[in-house]
């Protein structure tokens, strides 16, 4: 693993293997709390949100190849905190993935829930191609 | 992050300590499959040492709980979290499971 980081920022470079999520998760939720980022957003909006981006690029952008890997860029202040996960994969349009795990035809599925977590519990979440595939979460901190 | 099983009487209790993610829900579901070829109907999760659970943990959730009450049994949660009701709340789960606020709850509820 290949780790350079600020005060602020972090970069990280891993294989593709979900078992580096939560050291990642761990460092970054660090860096929130440094930033006084709510208690809420430390325990359910981050790791959560993260995990399903990362484990979206390891297993569906990336295939689950170990020799591809997972670029993960976090930029953290007192307003807000930006998260970027590239992966090597082809992309997808994030605005054609609108099914609702809620309703009575998705409930009893096991998947389907990933990208719904993630519009719930953050701010802002776009993708874009940068060199890769390039999923983008904000959360703003809002007032401590 | 690990899972403890243990019995009282003919329910099984699981104690899932850390995370139910991506990368461990596939013990958690054999863990439970194999209780169920012994036998077991009746399987309560404790959540009083989980810290998040994300929607691959949620997904395994749903498809025991399936699988259990296909098989004549009932899987049942206890002794979520704010944050884990807030996600059971968000993907509306709360509505598919029974939830106790406490094991000694769950237990009186099957």
């Amino acid at each position: 693993m290949d780790v350079r980081s600020a005060e602020q920022a972090l970069d990280i470079r891993i294989p593709s293997d979900v078992q580096y999520i939560e050291g990642i998760v761990q460092q970054v939720v660090r860096r929130c709390e440094l930033h006084a980022f709510p208690r809420r957003h430390l325990a359910l909006n981050v790791p959560v949100a993260l995990t399903e981006a990362l484990s979206n690029a390891i297993l569906r952008g990336n295939l689950d190849d170990a020799a591809r890997s997972v670029h993960v860029h976090a930029e953290v202040d007192s307003s807000r905190l930006v998260l970027e996960v590239r992966d090597e994969g082809q992309g997808f349009d994030l605005e054609a993935c609108t099914v609702d795990p809620t309703t009575p035809d998705h409930m009893m599925l096991e998947d389907g829930r990933g990208l719904f977590l993630m519009r719930r519990l953050m701010d802002h979440v776009e993708r874009f191609s940068d060199g890769g595939n390039v999923v983008r979460l904000i959360l703003l901190r809002g007032v401590a | 992050m690990s899972f403890t099983a243990s019995k009282q009487g003919d329910i099984t209790i699981i104690e899932i300590e850390g995370q139910l993610i991506v990368g461990n829900r596939q013990a958690l579901k054999q863990m439970v499959l194999d209780d169920l070829e012994k036998g077991t109907r009746k399987v309560l999760v404790d959540f009083a040492r989980t810290g998040y659970i994300d929607s691959s943990g949620l997904g395994v959730l749903v498809s025991l709980a399936k699988k259990i009450r296909e098989m004549g049994g009932e899987l049942r949660l206890a002794n979520l979290s704010d944050d884990l009701q807030t996600l059971f709340e968000l993907t509306k789960l709360d509505t598919l499971f029974q939830i106790s606020e406490t094991r000694e709850r769950a237990l009186e509820s099957f």
